[in-house]
């Protein structure tokens, strides 16, 4: 058995689960600096499910693919530090605007690139956008099957994958053949935490970019561990239509973005006084509110 | 004109609540851009769907029936929607937010580079002048949704791209019967040219689906509980203030990421929308997305500790205190003080 080559997607996110009064500059506009960035939650479960299966299959690797700005390479090195081989950061100038769509043809693009995998694995949606379009708009892009809102993969045999998949009301257990794409709920096992030795390993992993900015004393280092390169793709290393991409590549455009302005109402402030809740619950019995 | 297109979701052999409130909003959006509302029914043994459809106003109904069609299958689904799209051309193309919607949306607008916004809690006709390139575009849909953790509320449109996709959490849209003896046409596709073998390639072992326990929707008093609340045994208080009112619990979605409550229990954007008489609010901040769930309800009472909590300014009461302090009041003057 020589294993599964697995891709994880992931996508490095604001957090936007706590977001705190100075995210908003005075012009109505998010203050992105404020916020930090994090692994996106559910491509952290995601990754999980993907190292389960390299722990029960020898051979397997596991890639973790990201697009975003220079500092996402930040989760490429957190995935490393879990158990994750190696990474992708895509990264280009033309990728900027890209809605949901334009993401996915440049990831699809990309794994086209990569060629030849047998899972893509990715969280089921990112907490910045909460849209949950990017793993099945992928999957329709390279013409293969998808199972989303998956919690558990059960078993891998005879090159096809057992999956329960988590839904609003009830589970559905599915097989299907690989290669395919896997979104993964939140609801899946949490991921296992940083191992000492690979953070050890891992921790001077750099892109390009970074290691042009990096301390030089070390840059030999980079040649006796190629494991610690991590790659850098641009618009150049894929085959791609300018037109497909970035903004020009988005059919949905933001029209207009309006800051949450709350209209207070006339409230009746109580206290938490029996007298008070007494009153309440008076009025609102005498109202047919409640009773 | 082209038509407005609408996904009717089938559950055991009836059209699900959010396609019907889909229906209802399509008819409105077509009564408004002039065009027919159409709609199309993916699964088996489909006979007789039709009076689920056509007293919401449909115009046309696309049915698909195969015994291979049911239960809900991503690839076959794609496939004959995909096809369809591609002959019919729609203007707009509504599906539910749900977990078929969400899986199958995403899908359509790859294959036909269209634009989808996902959970629009509003969808509004306008128009729109591109400046830069000096184009006016008339009637197009406006897809609103909060964004960015809910900080902001974004208008989405799509200017060029057909058909204009949305999908919309259940709730959010109410259903309404334009006329019981709506007269409508079927229109029944052969599903043999709509798919291909190779659509089916996943097989579904095994299906547990269970009728919702909870009724939050239909619930006339909602004790929603939030992060603040503090613990998935302070949530016993909201289950017993709810059991001795007749109503039920709800939750924010903080709540139930901290897993305080069930998922199916969630109210916001992305949960269910609730319109009750009722609505006390328990240890919620009072984030947008939850107000988009919630903010119709006719009376609204907030208990927060947070004198400035957002929640506050849209209630009709605030009482600024610990929920496990005060529910226990609420509940022994009301079992003292009625039958």
């Amino acid at each position: 058995m020589s294993g599964y080559k697995i891709i994880v997607l992931a996508k490095q996110v604001p957090d936007t689960r706590n977001v705190g009064k100075d995210a908003m500059k005075a012009d109505g506009t998010i203050n992105r600096a404020a916020l930090p960035a994090i692994f996106n939650p559910e491509d952290l479960n995601a990754l999980e499910q993907a190292l389960r299966i390299k722990d029960q299959f020898p051979g397997t690797t596991v890639t973790i693919l990201t697009m975003g700005p220079g500092r996402a390479a930040e989760i490429i090195r957190e995935g490393m530090f879990r158990g994750a081989d190696d990474g992708i950061l895509l990264t280009d100038r033309a990728f900027a605007g890209s809605d949901t769509l334009a993401t996915s043809y440049a990831l699809a693009q990309t794994l086209k690139k990569i060629a030849s995998f047998d899972l893509i694995i990715a969280g089921r949606q990112a907490i910045d956008g909460d849209t949950a379009q990017v793993g099945p708009q992928v999957a329709e892009k390279l013409g293969l099957p998808q199972v989303t809102y998956v919690e558990e993969i059960r078993s891998i045999e005879n090159g096809k994958v057992t999956m329960k998949r988590r839904l609003e009301r009830g589970v559905e257990v599915v097989r299907c053949p690989m290669p395919l794409v896997i979104t993964v709920n939140g609801s899946a096992p949490d991921c296992r935490a940083r191992n000492a030795k690979l953070l050890m390993r891992y921790k001077h992993a750099k892109t390009v970019s970074e290691l042009q900015i990096a301390n030089e004393d070390y840059m030999h280092l980079y040649n006796d561990r190629p494991y610690l390169n991590i790659k850098e793709w641009t618009v150049q290393d894929i085959d791609s239509n300018p037109e497909e991409l970035g903004l020009a590549g988005s059919p949905t455009k933001v029209k207009k973005v309006d800051n949450v302005v709350l209209q207070a109402k006339e409230a009746k402030i109580i206290t938490s006084s029996d007298e008070d809740i007494n009153l309440l619950m008076r009025e609102l019995i005498d109202s047919h509110t409640i009773g | 004109m082209n038509s407005v297109f609408v996904y009717c979701e089938i559950e055991d052999g009836h059209v699900a609540d959010v396609s019907q409130e889909l229906l209802t909003k399509g008819r409105s959006l077509a009564n408004e851009l002039k065009c027919k509302l159409e709609a199309i029914a993916i699964g088996y043994q489909l006979e007789g769907i039709e009076k689920d459809i056509f007293p919401y106003g449909v115009d046309v109904l696309h049915v698909a029936d195969d015994k291979r069609l049911s239960p809900y299958q991503t690839l076959p689904h794609t496939s004959i929607i995909v096809k369809l799209f591609q002959e019919e051309k729609p203007q707009i193309a509504l599906m539910g937010a749900s977990s078929v919607g969400r899986d199958l949306g995403p899908r359509v607008s790859s294959a036909l580079h269209s634009g989808l916004t996902a959970d629009c809690t509003s969808l509004v006709i306008g128009d729109h002048e591109d400046k830069k390139e000096g184009k006016v575009y008339h009637n197009l849909l406006y897809q609103i949704r909060p964004a960015f953790g809910g900080n902001i509320i974004a208008t989405i449109i799509n200017p060029d791209c057909r058909p204009q996709m949305a999908t919309v959490r259940e709730g959010v849209m109410k259903k309404e019967i334009v006329d019981p003896k709506y007269k409508g046409t079927i229109k029944k596709l052969d599903v043999a040219k709509y798919t291909s073998d190779t659509d089916f390639v996943v097989e579904v072992i095994e299906r547990h689906m269970e009728k919702s326990k909870v009724n939050i929707k239909g619930a006339p008093i909602i004790v929603a509980g939030g992060y603040g609340v503090g613990s998935k045994e302070n949530f016993r208080l909201l289950y017993e203030l709810a059991e001795v009112l007749g109503g039920e619990v709800g939750a924010s979605r903080a709540a139930v990421d901290a897993g305080y409550a069930e998922h199916e229990r969630q109210i916001g954007q992305t949960g269910v929308t609730v319109r009750p008489k009722l609505y006390i609010a328990c240890g919620i901040s009072g984030q947008i997305q939850h107000r988009a769930g919630m903010e119709e309800s006719a009376q609204i009472i907030a208990i927060n500790t947070d004198p400035e909590a957002p929640i506050n300014s849209i209630a009709d009461y605030v009482i600024t205190g610990d929920v496990s302090e005060i529910l226990p009041k609420m509940i022994k003057y009301y079992k003292a003080n009625t039958k």
